[in-house]
């Protein structure tokens, strides 16, 4: 029998976070990185965003979408600096510092989405 | 008879540069649709610090709207916002090769599962900015 990894779960978190942010990402980065910040639309005031971004449904489906994006591209990142910059030989350091920046903006979506709930309900 | 030296029978490795990909066009694109995954990472690193600001305060929200707005971010976002849409649309181009459906013992066409996923972008894509513009 194979050796059991974790590689398959990981191409799977990998595929699932290629979808989550192939849907959702462009059109959030468009709206909040370019069309509210240049004013192409009507600017949204502190307490309206707050009312949509602190909606629990909207935090849990942000959360979804952050961390499985965040997943994807330790993935995808990891295999673009082994096989494009042929740097596999440095394979085990570049694993630990990839998936621990993935873990800590996990953790920091975490935080964030919950202070933008709490400030809703305050 | 001779036996061979401890070195003779080494394995053919052929020298390959690391910048092998700028050698050819597809191998240039290959390597841009990896590099989208940076950008997939940062769109969540701003989206993050634009909901934290949201949280925090009024003037916490106007100095993130003051920074989003100044030209290097606007810049590096216009930057992200194609390496996304680069994404999506390699994403769903491949979603055929990677999910094979059958209905009713027939496999669905590529072309099919291809327009599906491209639907699913539309319908998603108008709900966030239909939630984002009517709040």
């Amino acid at each position: 029998m194979a050796r059991r990894t974790i590689e398959p779960v990981l191409w799977l978190l990998f595929s699932a976070g290629g979808v989550v942010s192939a849907l959702f990402l462009p059109a959030l980065v468009f709206l909040f990185a370019l069309a509210i910040p240049l004013g192409w639309i009507d600017e949204p005031g502190r307490d309206e965003l707050l009312g949509l971004l602190g909606h629990p449904l909207t935090a849990l489906v942000l959360l979804g979408v952050f961390v499985l994006s965040l997943l994807h591209w330790a993935q995808r990142f990891r295999y673009a600096l082994f096989d494009g910059l042929k740097l596999k030989a440095h394979q085990r350091l570049i694993n630990t510092v990839v998936y621990a920046l993935a873990l800590l903006g996990s953790l920091a979506a975490v935080v964030v989405l919950w202070q933008a709930v709490s400030a809703r309900n305050a | 008879m001779t036996q061979p030296t401890k070195d003779a029978p080494r394995a053919y490795r052929p020298e390959m540069s690391r910048l092998w990909w700028l050698g050819r066009r597809s191998y240039v694109f290959f390597v841009l649709r990896e590099l989208s995954s940076i950008f997939v990472a940062w769109s969540v690193v701003f989206l993050l610090l634009m909901i934290r600001a949201v949280a925090q305060g009024d003037s916490q929200y106007r100095d993130f709207l003051d920074w989003a707005a100044s030209p290097w971010v606007v810049a590096l976002n216009v930057v992200t916002l194609a390496f996304l849409v680069l994404h999506s649309v390699t994403w769903f181009n491949l979603t055929p090769a990677a999910a094979v459906v059958k209905l009713r013992g027939q496999r669905v066409p590529p072309a099919a599962i291809a327009g599906g996923a491209y639907a699913g972008w539309v319908v998603v894509t108008a709900l966030v900015v239909a939630l984002v513009v009517t709040r």
